[in-house]
Protein backbone atom coordinates (compact mmCIF):
# COMPACT_ATOMS: atom_id res chain seq x y z
CA UNK A 1 0.00 0.00 0.00
CA UNK A 2 2.59 2.57 0.73
CA UNK A 3 4.78 1.84 -2.27
CA UNK A 4 1.71 2.45 -4.28
CA UNK A 5 1.07 5.75 -2.60
CA UNK A 6 4.45 6.46 -2.88
CA UNK A 7 4.53 5.32 -6.63
CA UNK A 8 1.21 7.47 -7.13
CA UNK A 9 2.94 10.70 -5.84
CA UNK A 10 5.75 10.45 -7.54
CA UNK A 11 3.86 10.12 -11.11
CA UNK A 12 2.18 13.48 -9.99
CA UNK A 13 5.23 15.26 -10.65
CA UNK A 14 5.56 15.17 -14.25
CA UNK A 15 1.79 16.04 -14.78
CA UNK A 16 3.25 18.86 -12.51
CA UNK A 17 6.09 20.31 -14.66
CA UNK A 18 3.74 19.37 -17.80
CA UNK A 19 1.20 22.34 -15.88
CA UNK A 20 3.86 24.96 -15.57
CA UNK A 21 5.65 24.62 -18.74
CA UNK A 22 2.02 25.12 -20.54
CA UNK A 23 1.05 27.55 -18.28
CA UNK A 24 4.37 29.26 -18.73
CA UNK A 25 4.26 29.05 -22.41
CA UNK A 26 0.69 30.39 -22.82
CA UNK A 27 1.51 33.29 -20.78
CA UNK A 28 4.70 34.31 -22.11
CA UNK A 29 3.55 33.81 -26.11
CA UNK A 30 0.32 35.55 -25.33
CA UNK A 31 0.50 39.40 -26.37
CA UNK A 32 1.33 41.76 -23.63
CA UNK A 33 3.27 42.32 -20.69
CA UNK A 34 3.17 43.38 -17.30
CA UNK A 35 4.19 47.00 -18.03
CA UNK A 36 2.04 47.92 -20.55
CA UNK A 37 -0.95 49.19 -18.66
CA UNK A 38 1.22 51.74 -17.31
CA UNK A 39 1.60 54.73 -19.82
CA UNK A 40 3.66 56.97 -18.36
CA UNK A 41 6.82 55.05 -18.25
CA UNK A 42 9.37 56.00 -20.75
CA UNK A 43 11.50 53.08 -22.77
CA UNK A 44 14.51 53.79 -20.47
CA UNK A 45 12.58 53.14 -17.27
CA UNK A 46 10.89 50.09 -18.77
CA UNK A 47 13.37 48.31 -19.71
CA UNK A 48 15.11 48.89 -16.28
CA UNK A 49 12.24 46.84 -15.30
CA UNK A 50 12.66 44.35 -17.83
CA UNK A 51 15.99 43.61 -16.76
CA UNK A 52 15.50 44.02 -13.02
CA UNK A 53 13.18 41.31 -13.59
CA UNK A 54 15.30 39.18 -16.36
CA UNK A 55 12.42 39.45 -18.79
CA UNK A 56 14.92 40.36 -21.61
CA UNK A 57 16.86 37.24 -21.32
CA UNK A 58 15.68 34.67 -24.07
CA UNK A 59 12.55 32.56 -23.05
CA UNK A 60 14.15 29.39 -22.55
CA UNK A 61 16.59 30.77 -20.00
CA UNK A 62 13.77 32.34 -18.17
CA UNK A 63 11.83 29.23 -17.94
CA UNK A 64 14.89 27.19 -16.32
CA UNK A 65 15.68 30.05 -14.02
CA UNK A 66 12.00 29.67 -13.12
CA UNK A 67 12.13 26.12 -12.32
CA UNK A 68 15.15 25.91 -10.36
CA UNK A 69 14.10 28.92 -8.18
CA UNK A 70 10.84 26.45 -7.78
CA UNK A 71 12.87 23.79 -6.79
CA UNK A 72 14.18 25.88 -4.03
CA UNK A 73 10.56 27.02 -3.14
CA UNK A 74 10.99 30.60 -4.54
CA UNK A 75 7.71 31.81 -6.56
CA UNK A 76 9.53 34.61 -7.45
CA UNK A 77 8.51 38.35 -7.29
CA UNK A 78 5.16 39.60 -7.65
CA UNK A 79 5.42 42.25 -10.67
CA UNK A 80 2.68 44.52 -9.82
CA UNK A 81 2.54 44.52 -5.66
CA UNK A 82 6.18 45.38 -5.73
CA UNK A 83 6.01 45.24 -1.96
CA UNK A 84 5.41 41.53 -1.42
CA UNK A 85 6.94 38.44 -2.99
CA UNK A 86 4.26 35.49 -4.55
CA UNK A 87 5.12 33.15 -1.82
CA UNK A 88 4.00 35.98 0.57
CA UNK A 89 0.67 36.51 -1.20
CA UNK A 90 0.20 32.74 -1.63
CA UNK A 91 0.80 32.76 2.30
CA UNK A 92 -1.69 34.88 3.04
CA UNK A 93 -4.39 33.85 0.61
CA UNK A 94 -4.41 30.32 0.82
CA UNK A 95 -5.45 30.07 4.59
CA UNK A 96 -8.75 31.85 3.42
CA UNK A 97 -9.86 29.91 0.36
CA UNK A 98 -8.83 26.77 2.07
CA UNK A 99 -11.37 27.62 4.47
CA UNK A 100 -13.73 28.42 2.52
CA UNK A 101 -13.47 25.00 0.27
CA UNK A 102 -13.42 22.76 3.09
CA UNK A 103 -16.15 24.45 5.31
CA UNK A 104 -18.56 24.84 1.87
CA UNK A 105 -16.77 20.91 0.69
CA UNK A 106 -17.94 19.24 4.27
CA UNK A 107 -21.82 21.32 4.36
CA UNK A 108 -22.10 19.76 0.95
CA UNK A 109 -21.25 16.67 2.50
CA UNK A 110 -23.69 17.18 5.52
CA UNK A 111 -26.51 18.12 3.37
CA UNK A 112 -26.28 16.51 0.12
CA UNK A 113 -25.74 12.71 1.52
CA UNK A 114 -28.37 12.51 4.10
CA UNK A 115 -31.22 14.66 1.58
CA UNK A 116 -30.07 11.37 -1.07
CA UNK A 117 -30.71 9.02 1.33
CA UNK A 118 -34.36 10.43 1.98
CA UNK A 119 -35.61 10.61 -1.18
CA UNK A 120 -34.82 7.19 -2.22
CA UNK A 121 -36.17 5.91 1.39
CA UNK A 122 -39.30 7.89 0.64
CA UNK A 123 -39.52 7.60 -3.02
CA UNK A 124 -42.31 8.96 -5.00
CA UNK A 125 -43.12 10.72 -2.03
CA UNK A 126 -43.10 14.87 -1.31
CA UNK A 127 -39.90 14.14 0.39
CA UNK A 128 -38.60 12.61 -2.77
CA UNK A 129 -40.18 15.38 -4.68
CA UNK A 130 -38.86 17.95 -2.50
CA UNK A 131 -35.08 16.79 -3.03
CA UNK A 132 -35.41 16.21 -6.57
CA UNK A 133 -36.84 19.59 -7.35
CA UNK A 134 -34.40 21.49 -5.17
CA UNK A 135 -31.24 19.58 -6.44
CA UNK A 136 -32.72 20.38 -10.39
CA UNK A 137 -32.63 24.01 -8.81
CA UNK A 138 -29.15 24.39 -7.22
CA UNK A 139 -27.54 22.41 -10.05
CA UNK A 140 -29.03 25.18 -12.05
CA UNK A 141 -28.51 27.90 -10.31
CA UNK A 142 -24.85 29.74 -10.89
CA UNK A 143 -22.76 30.79 -7.76
CA UNK A 144 -22.57 34.30 -9.30
CA UNK A 145 -26.05 34.13 -9.45
CA UNK A 146 -27.09 32.74 -5.80
CA UNK A 147 -23.67 35.04 -4.34
CA UNK A 148 -25.97 38.10 -5.13
CA UNK A 149 -29.17 36.59 -4.52
CA UNK A 150 -27.94 35.89 -0.96
CA UNK A 151 -26.58 39.22 -0.09
CA UNK A 152 -29.27 40.89 -1.56
CA UNK A 153 -31.70 38.82 0.80
CA UNK A 154 -29.58 38.26 4.09
CA UNK A 155 -27.37 41.35 4.09
CA UNK A 156 -28.97 44.06 2.18
CA UNK A 157 -32.59 43.52 3.14
CA UNK A 158 -32.67 41.38 6.24
CA UNK A 159 -29.43 42.91 7.71
CA UNK A 160 -28.64 39.04 9.09
CA UNK A 161 -25.49 39.05 8.28
CA UNK A 162 -22.72 41.41 6.45
CA UNK A 163 -22.41 41.54 2.57
CA UNK A 164 -19.06 40.63 2.47
CA UNK A 165 -15.31 40.92 3.57
CA UNK A 166 -13.60 38.27 6.13
CA UNK A 167 -12.62 39.54 9.24
CA UNK A 168 -10.39 36.47 9.88
CA UNK A 169 -12.63 34.29 8.85
CA UNK A 170 -15.07 34.49 11.99
CA UNK A 171 -18.42 32.67 11.04
CA UNK A 172 -20.64 35.66 10.26
CA UNK A 173 -18.51 35.98 7.51
CA UNK A 174 -17.72 32.73 6.14
CA UNK A 175 -21.90 31.37 6.16
CA UNK A 176 -22.88 33.24 2.68
CA UNK A 177 -19.90 32.16 0.86
CA UNK A 178 -20.08 29.05 1.75
CA UNK A 179 -23.52 28.42 1.64
CA UNK A 180 -22.82 29.31 -2.28
CA UNK A 181 -20.22 27.22 -2.70
CA UNK A 182 -21.69 24.16 -1.46
CA UNK A 183 -25.38 24.35 -2.93
CA UNK A 184 -24.65 22.99 -6.53
CA UNK A 185 -22.17 20.06 -4.68
CA UNK A 186 -24.71 19.71 -2.53
CA UNK A 187 -27.61 19.18 -5.10
CA UNK A 188 -25.31 16.79 -7.00
CA UNK A 189 -24.33 14.88 -4.26
CA UNK A 190 -28.43 14.37 -3.30
CA UNK A 191 -28.84 13.15 -6.95
CA UNK A 192 -26.20 10.83 -7.31
CA UNK A 193 -26.54 9.33 -3.75
CA UNK A 194 -30.50 8.54 -4.36
CA UNK A 195 -29.77 7.18 -7.61
CA UNK A 196 -27.05 4.75 -6.55
CA UNK A 197 -29.11 3.66 -3.34
CA UNK A 198 -32.11 3.44 -5.59
CA UNK A 199 -29.80 1.17 -7.40
CA UNK A 200 -28.53 -0.89 -4.69
CA UNK A 201 -31.90 -0.97 -2.48
CA UNK A 202 -33.03 -3.37 -5.38
CA UNK A 203 -30.18 -5.54 -5.69
CA UNK A 204 -30.41 -9.18 -4.82
CA UNK A 205 -28.61 -8.71 -1.72
CA UNK A 206 -30.36 -6.33 -0.43
CA UNK A 207 -33.32 -8.66 -1.25
CA UNK A 208 -31.84 -11.53 0.63
CA UNK A 209 -30.79 -9.54 3.68
CA UNK A 210 -34.39 -8.49 4.33
CA UNK A 211 -35.53 -11.81 3.69
CA UNK A 212 -33.48 -13.25 6.68
CA UNK A 213 -35.49 -10.87 8.43
CA UNK A 214 -33.26 -8.11 9.50
CA UNK A 215 -34.53 -5.05 10.41
CA UNK A 216 -34.92 -2.02 7.97
CA UNK A 217 -31.91 -0.10 9.30
CA UNK A 218 -29.71 -2.40 9.52
CA UNK A 219 -30.22 -3.60 6.38
CA UNK A 220 -29.65 0.12 5.06
CA UNK A 221 -26.79 0.70 7.10
CA UNK A 222 -24.81 -2.93 6.63
CA UNK A 223 -26.05 -3.81 2.95
CA UNK A 224 -27.32 -0.96 0.76
CA UNK A 225 -25.91 1.71 1.77
CA UNK A 226 -21.92 0.94 1.74
CA UNK A 227 -22.04 -0.08 -1.89
CA UNK A 228 -24.32 3.35 -2.69
CA UNK A 229 -21.60 5.07 -1.81
CA UNK A 230 -18.89 3.90 -4.02
CA UNK A 231 -20.23 6.30 -6.99
CA UNK A 232 -20.65 9.11 -4.18
CA UNK A 233 -17.01 9.28 -3.13
CA UNK A 234 -15.54 8.73 -7.10
CA UNK A 235 -17.38 11.98 -7.83
CA UNK A 236 -15.36 13.85 -4.94
CA UNK A 237 -12.75 14.31 -7.11
CA UNK A 238 -14.58 16.36 -9.65
CA UNK A 239 -16.73 17.93 -6.19
CA UNK A 240 -13.14 19.27 -5.12
CA UNK A 241 -12.15 20.72 -8.47
CA UNK A 242 -15.72 22.19 -9.06
CA UNK A 243 -15.24 23.36 -5.21
CA UNK A 244 -11.56 24.76 -6.04
CA UNK A 245 -12.74 26.19 -9.89
CA UNK A 246 -15.98 27.82 -7.99
CA UNK A 247 -13.92 29.14 -4.95
CA UNK A 248 -12.68 31.78 -7.71
CA UNK A 249 -16.20 33.02 -8.30
CA UNK A 250 -16.90 33.07 -4.66
CA UNK A 251 -14.15 35.07 -3.86
CA UNK A 252 -14.57 37.71 -6.45
CA UNK A 253 -18.60 37.92 -5.57
CA UNK A 254 -18.11 38.65 -1.54
CA UNK A 255 -14.76 40.17 -2.08
CA UNK A 256 -12.77 37.71 0.17
CA UNK A 257 -8.84 38.17 0.32
CA UNK A 258 -8.39 34.54 -1.01
CA UNK A 259 -6.46 32.87 -3.66
CA UNK A 260 -8.21 32.98 -6.52
CA UNK A 261 -8.85 36.85 -6.59
CA UNK A 262 -5.14 36.98 -7.00
CA UNK A 263 -4.98 35.28 -10.15
CA UNK A 264 -7.93 36.89 -11.94
CA UNK A 265 -6.13 40.14 -11.23
CA UNK A 266 -2.65 38.86 -12.34
CA UNK A 267 -3.93 37.32 -15.28
CA UNK A 268 -5.02 40.80 -16.61
CA UNK A 269 -2.17 42.70 -15.05
CA UNK A 270 0.05 39.94 -16.38
CA UNK A 271 1.87 39.42 -13.27
CA UNK A 272 3.50 36.58 -14.59
CA UNK A 273 5.04 34.81 -11.60
CA UNK A 274 1.74 35.49 -9.54
CA UNK A 275 -0.21 34.13 -12.30
CA UNK A 276 2.53 31.31 -12.38
CA UNK A 277 2.29 30.82 -8.66
CA UNK A 278 -1.41 30.31 -7.91
CA UNK A 279 -1.63 28.03 -10.65
CA UNK A 280 0.45 25.67 -9.12
CA UNK A 281 -1.25 25.96 -5.53
CA UNK A 282 -4.74 25.00 -7.54
CA UNK A 283 -3.11 21.92 -9.82
CA UNK A 284 -1.32 20.68 -6.32
CA UNK A 285 -4.29 20.90 -4.65
CA UNK A 286 -6.69 19.13 -7.49
CA UNK A 287 -3.85 16.73 -8.21
CA UNK A 288 -3.67 16.12 -4.16
CA UNK A 289 -7.25 15.74 -3.54
CA UNK A 290 -8.11 13.47 -6.78
CA UNK A 291 -5.45 11.77 -5.23
CA UNK A 292 -7.10 10.99 -2.03
CA UNK A 293 -10.50 10.38 -3.54
CA UNK A 294 -8.93 7.47 -5.67
CA UNK A 295 -7.61 6.56 -2.31
CA UNK A 296 -10.71 6.36 -0.47
CA UNK A 297 -12.52 4.84 -3.13
CA UNK A 298 -9.88 1.87 -3.32
CA UNK A 299 -10.25 1.31 0.45
CA UNK A 300 -14.15 1.50 0.14
CA UNK A 301 -14.46 -1.25 -3.05
CA UNK A 302 -12.83 -4.39 -2.60
CA UNK A 303 -12.71 -4.92 -5.67
CA UNK A 304 -9.94 -2.23 -7.36
CA UNK A 305 -7.93 -2.55 -3.57
CA UNK A 306 -4.27 -1.85 -4.67
CA UNK A 307 -1.82 -4.63 -3.51
CA UNK B 1 -24.62 3.66 -44.19
CA UNK B 2 -27.48 1.10 -44.87
CA UNK B 3 -26.93 -0.15 -41.23
CA UNK B 4 -26.85 3.31 -39.59
CA UNK B 5 -30.12 4.26 -41.76
CA UNK B 6 -32.07 1.01 -40.34
CA UNK B 7 -30.55 0.59 -37.03
CA UNK B 8 -30.98 4.43 -35.89
CA UNK B 9 -34.66 5.42 -36.81
CA UNK B 10 -35.88 2.33 -34.40
CA UNK B 11 -33.59 3.78 -31.62
CA UNK B 12 -34.32 7.16 -31.88
CA UNK B 13 -38.41 6.45 -32.52
CA UNK B 14 -38.03 4.17 -29.18
CA UNK B 15 -36.40 6.99 -27.51
CA UNK B 16 -38.88 9.42 -27.90
CA UNK B 17 -41.50 7.48 -27.44
CA UNK B 18 -39.54 7.09 -24.14
CA UNK B 19 -38.94 11.08 -23.63
CA UNK B 20 -42.79 12.18 -23.94
CA UNK B 21 -43.55 9.65 -21.34
CA UNK B 22 -41.62 11.73 -19.09
CA UNK B 23 -43.40 14.12 -17.02
CA UNK B 24 -40.46 17.17 -16.69
CA UNK B 25 -38.77 16.46 -20.13
CA UNK B 26 -41.16 17.85 -22.56
CA UNK B 27 -42.07 20.93 -20.11
CA UNK B 28 -38.21 21.99 -19.98
CA UNK B 29 -38.23 21.75 -23.84
CA UNK B 30 -41.54 23.56 -24.00
CA UNK B 31 -39.90 26.01 -21.94
CA UNK B 32 -36.64 25.76 -23.77
CA UNK B 33 -38.45 26.37 -26.93
CA UNK B 34 -40.12 29.46 -25.21
CA UNK B 35 -37.24 30.93 -24.38
CA UNK B 36 -35.28 30.23 -27.74
CA UNK B 37 -38.23 32.16 -29.32
CA UNK B 38 -37.72 35.40 -27.28
CA UNK B 39 -34.27 35.42 -27.64
CA UNK B 40 -34.83 35.58 -31.45
CA UNK B 41 -38.21 37.38 -31.95
CA UNK B 42 -38.31 39.37 -28.42
CA UNK B 43 -35.91 42.38 -28.89
CA UNK B 44 -37.93 43.05 -32.24
CA UNK B 45 -41.13 44.04 -30.35
CA UNK B 46 -39.36 46.83 -28.31
CA UNK B 47 -38.74 49.90 -29.98
CA UNK B 48 -35.77 50.36 -28.08
CA UNK B 49 -31.70 49.18 -29.19
CA UNK B 50 -29.62 47.18 -26.80
CA UNK B 51 -27.24 50.24 -26.57
CA UNK B 52 -29.63 52.96 -26.70
CA UNK B 53 -29.73 55.53 -23.96
CA UNK B 54 -32.78 57.12 -22.44
CA UNK B 55 -31.69 59.80 -20.25
CA UNK B 56 -35.23 60.67 -19.46
CA UNK B 57 -35.37 57.47 -17.60
CA UNK B 58 -32.60 56.37 -14.96
CA UNK B 59 -32.38 53.05 -13.77
CA UNK B 60 -36.48 52.41 -13.50
CA UNK B 61 -38.21 49.76 -11.70
CA UNK B 62 -39.96 47.16 -14.06
CA UNK B 63 -43.42 47.92 -14.25
CA UNK B 64 -43.35 51.80 -14.07
CA UNK B 65 -43.28 53.00 -17.66
CA UNK B 66 -45.32 52.08 -20.15
CA UNK B 67 -42.00 52.66 -22.34
CA UNK B 68 -39.93 49.92 -20.61
CA UNK B 69 -41.44 46.64 -19.69
CA UNK B 70 -38.73 45.58 -17.50
CA UNK B 71 -37.17 48.80 -16.28
CA UNK B 72 -34.27 50.69 -17.21
CA UNK B 73 -30.48 50.13 -15.65
CA UNK B 74 -27.97 52.89 -14.42
CA UNK B 75 -27.38 54.55 -17.94
CA UNK B 76 -31.33 53.94 -19.38
CA UNK B 77 -31.28 51.27 -21.38
CA UNK B 78 -34.28 49.16 -21.70
CA UNK B 79 -33.79 46.33 -19.68
CA UNK B 80 -36.29 44.00 -21.30
CA UNK B 81 -34.14 44.21 -24.93
CA UNK B 82 -31.18 44.25 -23.31
CA UNK B 83 -31.68 40.49 -21.03
CA UNK B 84 -33.45 39.22 -24.18
CA UNK B 85 -30.06 40.56 -26.35
CA UNK B 86 -28.07 38.91 -23.55
CA UNK B 87 -29.89 35.69 -23.78
CA UNK B 88 -29.54 35.40 -27.64
CA UNK B 89 -25.90 36.05 -27.14
CA UNK B 90 -25.41 33.69 -24.48
CA UNK B 91 -27.51 30.66 -26.29
CA UNK B 92 -25.11 31.60 -29.64
CA UNK B 93 -21.82 31.68 -27.98
CA UNK B 94 -22.63 28.12 -26.08
CA UNK B 95 -23.97 26.69 -29.18
CA UNK B 96 -21.35 27.46 -31.66
CA UNK B 97 -18.84 26.36 -28.20
CA UNK B 98 -20.56 23.25 -28.28
CA UNK B 99 -20.08 22.50 -32.06
CA UNK B 100 -16.18 23.26 -31.92
CA UNK B 101 -15.67 21.41 -28.93
CA UNK B 102 -17.75 18.70 -30.29
CA UNK B 103 -16.26 18.66 -34.05
CA UNK B 104 -12.89 19.09 -32.61
CA UNK B 105 -13.28 15.95 -30.11
CA UNK B 106 -15.56 13.13 -32.62
CA UNK B 107 -12.16 14.10 -34.91
CA UNK B 108 -9.61 13.62 -32.21
CA UNK B 109 -11.77 10.51 -30.78
CA UNK B 110 -12.38 8.93 -33.92
CA UNK B 111 -8.63 9.00 -34.68
CA UNK B 112 -7.38 7.82 -31.88
CA UNK B 113 -9.90 4.91 -31.68
CA UNK B 114 -9.64 3.82 -35.02
CA UNK B 115 -6.01 4.04 -35.24
CA UNK B 116 -6.00 1.77 -31.93
CA UNK B 117 -2.61 0.55 -30.82
CA UNK B 118 0.28 3.10 -29.71
CA UNK B 119 -1.27 5.95 -31.36
CA UNK B 120 -4.35 5.89 -29.24
CA UNK B 121 -2.27 4.94 -26.22
CA UNK B 122 -0.44 8.57 -26.89
CA UNK B 123 -3.40 10.34 -27.80
CA UNK B 124 -5.70 9.49 -24.97
CA UNK B 125 -2.37 10.25 -22.60
CA UNK B 126 -2.46 13.56 -23.61
CA UNK B 127 -6.22 13.93 -22.89
CA UNK B 128 -5.76 12.51 -19.20
CA UNK B 129 -2.85 15.27 -18.48
CA UNK B 130 -4.96 17.73 -20.16
CA UNK B 131 -7.92 16.63 -17.81
CA UNK B 132 -5.80 17.09 -14.98
CA UNK B 133 -4.95 20.47 -16.05
CA UNK B 134 -6.80 23.05 -14.27
CA UNK B 135 -8.48 24.14 -17.31
CA UNK B 136 -10.70 26.77 -16.31
CA UNK B 137 -7.94 28.70 -15.33
CA UNK B 138 -6.47 28.00 -18.96
CA UNK B 139 -9.28 29.84 -20.73
CA UNK B 140 -9.17 32.68 -18.06
CA UNK B 141 -5.45 32.83 -18.75
CA UNK B 142 -6.62 32.78 -22.63
CA UNK B 143 -9.36 35.42 -22.87
CA UNK B 144 -7.49 37.70 -20.46
CA UNK B 145 -4.55 37.85 -22.62
CA UNK B 146 -6.52 37.89 -26.05
CA UNK B 147 -8.02 41.22 -27.39
CA UNK B 148 -11.40 41.91 -25.11
CA UNK B 149 -14.29 41.24 -26.11
CA UNK B 150 -13.43 39.14 -29.36
CA UNK B 151 -16.12 36.37 -29.73
CA UNK B 152 -13.80 34.21 -31.67
CA UNK B 153 -11.48 33.94 -28.53
CA UNK B 154 -14.05 33.34 -26.77
CA UNK B 155 -15.82 30.43 -28.65
CA UNK B 156 -12.03 29.02 -29.19
CA UNK B 157 -11.25 28.98 -25.51
CA UNK B 158 -14.87 27.42 -24.68
CA UNK B 159 -14.15 25.02 -27.30
CA UNK B 160 -10.25 24.07 -26.04
CA UNK B 161 -12.26 23.20 -22.48
CA UNK B 162 -15.30 20.82 -24.17
CA UNK B 163 -13.73 18.87 -25.96
CA UNK B 164 -12.05 16.15 -23.97
CA UNK B 165 -15.22 14.34 -22.65
CA UNK B 166 -16.16 14.54 -26.16
CA UNK B 167 -13.23 12.30 -27.61
CA UNK B 168 -13.23 10.21 -24.62
CA UNK B 169 -16.75 9.56 -25.67
CA UNK B 170 -16.32 8.85 -29.30
CA UNK B 171 -13.42 6.71 -28.72
CA UNK B 172 -14.74 4.86 -26.60
CA UNK B 173 -17.99 4.33 -29.30
CA UNK B 174 -14.99 3.81 -32.25
CA UNK B 175 -13.45 0.68 -30.41
CA UNK B 176 -16.95 -0.76 -30.04
CA UNK B 177 -17.67 0.19 -33.95
CA UNK B 178 -14.41 -0.89 -35.23
CA UNK B 179 -14.87 -4.58 -34.56
CA UNK B 180 -18.34 -4.65 -36.71
CA UNK B 181 -18.86 -6.92 -39.67
CA UNK B 182 -19.55 -3.64 -41.93
CA UNK B 183 -16.30 -2.38 -41.23
CA UNK B 184 -14.69 -5.00 -41.47
CA UNK B 185 -16.43 -5.78 -44.97
CA UNK B 186 -15.62 -2.50 -45.78
CA UNK B 187 -12.12 -3.31 -45.20
CA UNK B 188 -12.25 -6.19 -47.01
CA UNK B 189 -13.41 -4.81 -49.81
CA UNK B 190 -9.97 -2.17 -49.71
CA UNK B 191 -11.61 0.95 -49.14
CA UNK B 192 -9.08 3.37 -47.51
CA UNK B 193 -8.74 3.86 -43.83
CA UNK B 194 -9.82 7.67 -43.94
CA UNK B 195 -12.93 6.70 -46.62
CA UNK B 196 -14.07 4.56 -43.17
CA UNK B 197 -13.35 6.68 -40.85
CA UNK B 198 -15.54 9.28 -42.89
CA UNK B 199 -18.15 7.55 -44.31
CA UNK B 200 -18.69 4.70 -41.57
CA UNK B 201 -17.51 4.69 -38.64
CA UNK B 202 -18.51 8.91 -37.79
CA UNK B 203 -22.51 8.95 -39.10
CA UNK B 204 -22.42 5.80 -36.76
CA UNK B 205 -21.46 7.39 -33.49
CA UNK B 206 -23.74 10.12 -33.53
CA UNK B 207 -26.00 9.26 -32.00
CA UNK B 208 -24.68 9.29 -28.46
CA UNK B 209 -22.53 11.98 -29.19
CA UNK B 210 -25.52 14.01 -29.85
CA UNK B 211 -27.12 13.30 -26.62
CA UNK B 212 -23.75 14.32 -24.76
CA UNK B 213 -23.78 17.59 -26.92
CA UNK B 214 -27.36 18.48 -25.35
CA UNK B 215 -25.57 17.79 -21.99
CA UNK B 216 -22.81 20.32 -22.88
CA UNK B 217 -24.72 23.17 -23.92
CA UNK B 218 -25.45 24.40 -20.25
CA UNK B 219 -22.12 23.88 -19.39
CA UNK B 220 -20.94 26.21 -21.93
CA UNK B 221 -23.38 29.01 -21.10
CA UNK B 222 -22.51 28.90 -17.67
CA UNK B 223 -18.72 29.39 -18.34
CA UNK B 224 -19.85 31.41 -21.29
CA UNK B 225 -22.01 33.29 -18.42
CA UNK B 226 -19.12 33.09 -15.95
CA UNK B 227 -16.19 34.77 -18.11
CA UNK B 228 -18.45 37.58 -18.73
CA UNK B 229 -18.94 37.66 -14.93
CA UNK B 230 -15.65 38.04 -14.40
CA UNK B 231 -15.30 41.00 -17.02
CA UNK B 232 -13.31 38.64 -19.81
CA UNK B 233 -16.14 37.54 -21.95
CA UNK B 234 -18.91 39.83 -24.04
CA UNK B 235 -17.83 42.77 -23.77
CA UNK B 236 -20.38 46.63 -23.16
CA UNK B 237 -22.37 47.80 -24.68
CA UNK B 238 -23.07 44.29 -25.69
CA UNK B 239 -24.49 42.49 -22.79
CA UNK B 240 -24.90 38.58 -22.41
CA UNK B 241 -26.68 36.91 -19.50
CA UNK B 242 -23.68 36.91 -17.27
CA UNK B 243 -21.98 40.41 -17.46
CA UNK B 244 -25.80 41.32 -17.34
CA UNK B 245 -25.45 39.98 -13.87
CA UNK B 246 -22.67 41.74 -13.02
CA UNK B 247 -23.66 44.67 -13.90
CA UNK B 248 -26.72 43.57 -11.57
CA UNK B 249 -25.12 42.77 -8.61
CA UNK B 250 -22.72 45.95 -8.51
CA UNK B 251 -26.20 48.10 -8.27
CA UNK B 252 -28.22 45.64 -6.43
CA UNK B 253 -28.75 47.70 -3.22
CA UNK B 254 -30.17 51.06 -4.85
CA UNK B 255 -31.87 48.70 -8.15
CA UNK B 256 -32.10 44.51 -7.38
CA UNK B 257 -34.33 44.26 -10.67
CA UNK B 258 -30.91 44.98 -12.45
CA UNK B 259 -29.94 41.77 -10.88
CA UNK B 260 -33.33 39.94 -11.01
CA UNK B 261 -34.49 39.99 -14.47
CA UNK B 262 -31.02 38.71 -16.00
CA UNK B 263 -30.99 36.08 -12.99
CA UNK B 264 -34.25 34.52 -13.65
CA UNK B 265 -33.71 34.26 -16.93
CA UNK B 266 -30.29 32.34 -16.80
CA UNK B 267 -31.52 30.28 -14.13
CA UNK B 268 -34.76 29.10 -16.31
CA UNK B 269 -32.69 28.39 -19.31
CA UNK B 270 -30.23 26.44 -17.61
CA UNK B 271 -32.88 24.49 -15.84
CA UNK B 272 -34.90 23.69 -18.67
CA UNK B 273 -31.03 22.55 -20.59
CA UNK B 274 -30.16 20.57 -17.75
CA UNK B 275 -33.87 18.76 -17.34
CA UNK B 276 -34.10 18.41 -21.11
CA UNK B 277 -30.74 16.93 -21.11
CA UNK B 278 -30.96 14.39 -18.51
CA UNK B 279 -34.91 13.31 -19.93
CA UNK B 280 -33.25 13.01 -23.41
CA UNK B 281 -29.91 10.21 -21.48
CA UNK B 282 -32.49 8.66 -19.48
CA UNK B 283 -34.68 7.90 -22.67
CA UNK B 284 -31.65 6.60 -24.79
CA UNK B 285 -30.84 4.45 -21.91
CA UNK B 286 -33.57 2.70 -21.06
CA UNK B 287 -32.17 0.87 -18.12
CA UNK B 288 -35.21 1.76 -15.69
CA UNK B 289 -34.35 3.95 -12.88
Amino acid sequence: MLSYILRRLAGLLPTLIIIVTVSFLILRLAPGGPFDQEQTLSPAVRANLERLYGLDRPLAVQYLGYLRALAHGDFGPSLRSRDFSVGELIRQGVPVSATLGLSALALALLCGIPAGIGAALWRGRAADWLVSASSALGLALPSFVVGPLLVLIFALTLHWLPAGGWEGGSLRYLLLPAVTLALPVAAALARLTRASLLESLRAPYVRSARARGLGSARVLLRHALPPALLPVVSYLGPAVAFVITGSLVVETVFGLPGTGRYLVQGAIDRDYPLVMGMILVYAVLTLLLNFLADLAYGWLDPGVRHG
Amino acid sequence: MAEAAVAIPGLWRAAGRRLRAQRAAPLAALGLAVLVGLALLGPALSPHRYDGLDWQHLAQPPGSLAAHWLGTDRLGRDLYVRALHGLRLSLLVSALASAVSLVIGIAYGAIAGFAGGRTDGLMMRGVDVLYSLPYLFIVIILTSLMPRGSLAVLLLALGAVGWLTSARIVRGQTLALKRREFIEAARALGVRPLTILVRHVIPNLLGPVIVYATLTVPQMILFESFLSFLGLGVQEPRASLGSLVALGAQEMSSAPWMLLVPATLLVLLLLCLNVLGDGLRDALDPREC
